[in-house]
């Protein structure tokens, strides 16, 4: 199951936003159709259905959406609410297993097992190498045992051959989002599977897959030059926020996670108050409502998880990462900016579309176009999260002969553009008619709705704020766009990391870290 | 760019039913998922795209699309990197990335930019193997405006050396970075491995090459090019006579196209054995087990989409079963017998792995793909990957666009109308016989090659403990640019 940043959508929708401005009509319309097309239904226990029709062809698409993602992992568990992603194609007490009673012993040897190795692992001093290899083997004994009960990758092999299509999952730092298509005959099973794994998950085949999510680090951070900065610019850039941690885990915190540190996990964040599901596609609600209701219904109540306390404090400190290696130069720089609740998180948007956005895009006509010193050149927000302050990003990749260095003060200089003299009347409008052209293009695929009706209705209690929120973005201004980069572009609240490249291989190199 | 940490992987992967013991499958008497009932399949006929063929011997699809007020449209022109010198290597990527960016007499690229951009439009173009396309989109309200754009830039480009400039600094940004990331030169080296490194599929441009390349080239492969058989495609919110008139307009005054000549590649696959490339700053081995594949026209094609998938597509294939869920050894594996339009494209199967597991995981994996003529193909798991196939089809054609695409790119090699029925039909028809017949006629273990890009001061047991024989190696340094007259001055 992959790692990705779920929805984009937000970003697009912001630009739905813009759209508004320039064609009321067009905002209006689309709300209204809309509200034709879509229930909602929250049931007993707290978790939200959405359907929107659209009978076009006979298939659908679901995105459910649970707000706990890795910036909820407990101090010492990092990479763990990915890891319970992983998990949750396993099967539950019903679909993976040919006697669940029997394995369920097994597990919880399992986990025994786990944990005396764990203690003889982890001690301090005197840690006997004899014992732990016996107590090694005794661990991979009892999952062996357990693994006779095992129907391996029942749930995902039944979605596959009732015509599942693009099944997989993605953990961000925010969230948690699962999702295929699916031939509309099916919707019954899938609701089955869907609700079953949510109320029903259970550990099986944990430590293995924990060996696959180590292998997913390893890919994708480890081996990875850009992969390896970023981890690095994130963790100099928060000092108290979960933001500045691994998502995918540090090596040594993700390969130690435990099942019964997963299954805690899901017995706090999936709750119904926690889940969003939402179907788009050739589903009719006043049809399918009581059956979803029925099979949504077995998810476990409970109140909504507590919200964090940690405020990532004012950064006053200048930081830069340099990391030295044989890899080509890179550049990256970050500026703390308010969460997406922020009144200004429409200019935010503005901004990085005015700096970024294709060939007539300042960074690209300024840094590629005419100093001829970037191959790509961005800015981006928020990153590496939007539901808690993030940051708002720049990067550039120098074409050959040139330096992180110039990339910076090249980045700075359209930075000082921005915050001395307006934008012109023609970027802001460009940005507003692409936003509605990004929209519109959204709203004719059922998985690009459900993302999009999932992620809107848990960020803000409901969908239509999708397009709500178009009259918040009418009102950037010029002066807006001014005023937030003053405020929020200067150097003691930035953090910049570069690679140098260099010859030959020095320490920075060395990768690695806990099997 | 992947910046983000959470980027997507293509997991292509293997199959569950080998491990299903007799044993298990009567012990789970109850599947409460097989009393769920599939309901009715709405019925669906998707609407098919118009096709017209014009006197000279131009072809057009058209397909309406009234569901969002936007048009879009495509020209693909046959010839693509394939079809360059080798000693112009880069060409076809300095030629398409030149086109759009210099734009035409009548208007700039610069200014082609801040017209499109401020109606939220698009003209763009881009190559491959063997095409270079030109494609556009835009509001409905500005369509006509758009189209006679990307006409005027199809017809009249105005290939400037400023923009030449810029696309070979962009080029040779790719070239300097080449070897920054193992997926990438694990992928490249192996195709190299499949076709010979000098081949149509595999020759890269160099910093050498993509310097030498003036606006006379590219004048002269447009010249040459706009002459082959046009393939358009047009889709969206038109009323279909009046975009028939204007394409008419367009395009049928053009003389009779000139074809390309029929390629007949013919490749004598990899080497076997086993080869290995050093990068020092990764932990993890990336791993590629390649061999010849073959082309669609091939009537084994279906026996062998249902044997990909049986041995690595998907959670339920082998590989995945067996190198992911029971050994824990991936995140990513899987792979297949590949099948192209019209050249023999590539057995593949990748697999990464911590550097401390390369042998086990490539002995597990040749394992899979050797099993393939040893192991018994199970009912169970022809119908699990016969069912996920046509169960998912409808995905082919679920909306008009891609309905439209894919007639379109049928027609554009030359394959029947229904050719898709006829491979859905196919599908069905496959027996346990016919994945049997096929494995032993496509899977030669002995003919694979393997190709390791790992850290080599960690990889124990070494790879020598494969026995494929001995370690070949791979310069991949990357070549220097001719110094500048200039420079050599100075030295």
């Amino acid at each position: 199951m992959q790692r990705r940043r779920v929805p984009r959508y937000w970003k697009l929708l912001w630009v739905l936003v813009l759209a508004a401005m320039a064609w009321p009509f067009v905002q209006a319309q689309d709300l209204k159709s809309f509200e034709q097309k879509i229930t909602t239904k929250v049931l007993p226990n707290g978790l939200t259905l959405i359907i929107c029709e659209r009978p076009d062809a006979p298939v659908f698409s679901f995105a459910t959406y649970v707000d706990a993602g890795d910036v909820n992992d407990p101090s010492g568990e990092s990479g763990l609410a990915h890891m319970f992603e992983h998990l949750a194609f396993k099967g539950t007490s019903e679909i993976g297993t040919t006697d669940w009673a029997a394995e369920k012993v097994a597990l919880a040897k399992v986990e025994a097992a786990n944990d005396a190795y764990e203690a003889e692992y982890l001690k301090p001093i005197g840690r006997d190498p004899v014992k732990l290899a016996a107590l090694k083997k005794a661990f991979e004994d009892v999952q062996a045992e357990a693994h006779t009960f095992v129907v391996p990758n029942q749930f995902t092999s039944v979605a596959e051959r009732s015509g599942a299509t693009g099944l997989n999952a993605g953990t961000g730092l925010d969230q948690t989002v699962y999702f295929w298509s699916m031939p509309q005959s099916r919707l019954e099973l899938w609701a089955w599977l869907e609700s079953g794994r949510l109320a029903d998950v259970q550990p099986r085949e944990f430590y293995k897959e924990r060996d696959v999510v180590n292998e997913e680090r390893r890919m994708r951070t480890d081996s990875d030059p850009t992969g390896r900065l970023v981890e690095q610019f994130l963790a100099t850039a928060y000092v108290a926020h979960n933001y500045g941690r691994s998502g995918v885990g540090w090596p040594s915190e993700v390969s130690q996670i435990t099942a019964t540190q997963a299954m805690e996990f899901h017995r706090k964040y999936y709750v119904g108050a926690n889940i969003v599901v939402a179907v788009a596609g050739d589903v009719k609600a006043s049809e399918a409502l009581p059956m979803l209701e029925k099979y949504f219904g077995r998810v476990p109540g409970g109140p909504k998880p507590e919200e964090m306390t940690t405020v990532e404090p004012k950064q006053f400190a200048e930081k830069t990462v340099t990391i030295r290696e044989q890899t080509q130069p890179f550049f990256i720089e970050g500026y703390h900016r308010p969460d997406f609740r922020d009144p200004d998180s429409a200019v935010y948007d503005a901004i990085s579309d005015i700096m970024s956005n294709g060939r007539v895009s300042r960074l690209y006509r300024s840094l590629v176009r005419d100093q001829q010193i970037a191959a790509q050149a961005q800015g981006f927000s928020p990153y590496p999260g939007g539901k808690y302050p993030g940051l708002f990003a720049f990067y550039a990749v120098p074409v050959p002969g040139h330096t992180p260095a110039e990339m910076r003060d090249a980045i700075h200089k359209e930075i000082a553009r921005l915050q001395t003299a307006d934008v012109s009347d023609e970027e802001l409008q460009m940005f507003k008619t692409r936003t509605r052209a990004n929209l519109l293009s959204g709203l004719a695929d059922n998985q690009g709705l459900a993302f999009a009706l999932s992620e809107y209705q848990t960020r803000y209690g409901d969908w239509r704020e999708l397009f709500l929120q178009l009259y918040r973005v009418d009102k950037v201004t010029k002066a807006d766009i001014r005023r937030v980069a003053n405020q929020v572009f200067v150097p003691s609240n930035r953090t910049s990391a570069w690679i140098e490249t260099e010859a030959t291989a020095t320490a920075a190199q060395k990768v690695g870290g806990a099997q | 760019m992947n910046i983000k940490h959470y980027s997507s992987i293509v997991l292509a992967s293997a199959i569950f039913a080998a491990l299903l013991t007799p044993a298990t499958l009567t012990a789970q008497q109850n599947k409460p998922w097989e009393k769920i009932p599939a309901v009715k399949l709405h019925d669906f006929k998707p609407q098919q795209p118009r096709q017209i063929v014009l006197k000279n011997g131009i072809v057009i699809f058209l397909q309406e699309d009234h569901e969002l007020p936007f048009v879009y449209g495509r020209v693909s022109i046959p010839g693509g990197e394939r079809d360059e010198d080798l000693a112009k290597a880069g060409l076809v990527s300095l030629y398409s990335g030149t086109w759009r960016t210099s734009g035409t007499a009548k208007l700039s690229g610069d200014a082609m930019d801040d017209l499109l951009e401020s109606k939220a439009a698009s003209i763009e173009t881009f190559y491959s193997d063997d095409a270079v396309s030109l494609s556009w989109r835009s509001l409905k309200e500005d369509s006509d405006e758009v189209l006679t754009l990307a006409l005027d830039l199809l017809f009249h480009p105005k290939f400037s050396v400023e923009k030449l400039k810029l696309a070979q600094q962009q080029e040779a940004t790719n070239v300097v970075r080449r070897n920054d990331n193992a997926g990438g030169i694990a992928y490249r080296e192996s195709e190299k491995l499949v076709y010979g490194a000098n081949s149509p599929y595999t020759h890269q441009p160099e910093l050498a090459t993509i310097g030498a390349i003036t606006i006379d080239d590219l004048n002269a492969w447009h010249d040459l090019s706009i002459h082959n058989k046009l393939f358009l495609v047009i889709g969206g919110d038109f009323d279909p006579a009046a975009m028939e008139a204007k394409l008419r307009l367009a395009f049928e005054s053009l003389p009779p196209v000139k074809a390309l000549p029929v390629r007949h590649d013919v490749f004598a696959g990899p080497k076997p054995g086993i080869t290995f490339i050093d990068k020092k700053d990764v932990n993890q081995s990336t791993i590629e087990i390649v061999g010849l594949g073959t082309d669609r026209h091939n009537p084994d094609v279906p026996t062998l989409a249902v044997m990909n998938e049986i041995l690595g597509s998907g959670f339920s294939s082998r590989l995945f079963q067996k190198v992911r869920t029971e050994l824990g050894l991936a995140y990513g594996v899987g792979g297949g017998y590949g099948y192209t339009y019209d050249h023999p494209g590539e057995f593949s199967v990748y697999v990464g792995t911590k550097s401390a597991t390369t042998v086990q995981a490539i002995q597990a994996t040749l394992g899979e793909i050797a099993g393939l003529t040893t192991k018994p193909f199970t009912q169970v798991e022809l119908d699990q990957a016969r069912n996920s196939i046509l169960n998912s089809f409808l995905f082919q054609y679920d909306t008009k666009r891609k309905v439209l695409n894919e007639q379109a790119r049928f027609a554009y090699y030359g394959y029947p109308a229904d050719y898709l029925e006829t491979y859905e039909a196919g599908i069905k028809k496959v027996t346990l016989a016919d994945l049997d017949r096929v494995a032993r006629k496509y899977i030669h273990p002995d003919k694979l090659a393997v190709l390791v890009v790992g850290n080599g001061a960690e990889i124990k047991p070494g790879l020598e403990e494969l026995k494929l024989g001995p370690i070949q190696s791979v310069d991949i340094t990357i070549p220097k640019p001719p110094q500048p007259a200039s420079d050599q001055n100075k030295q």
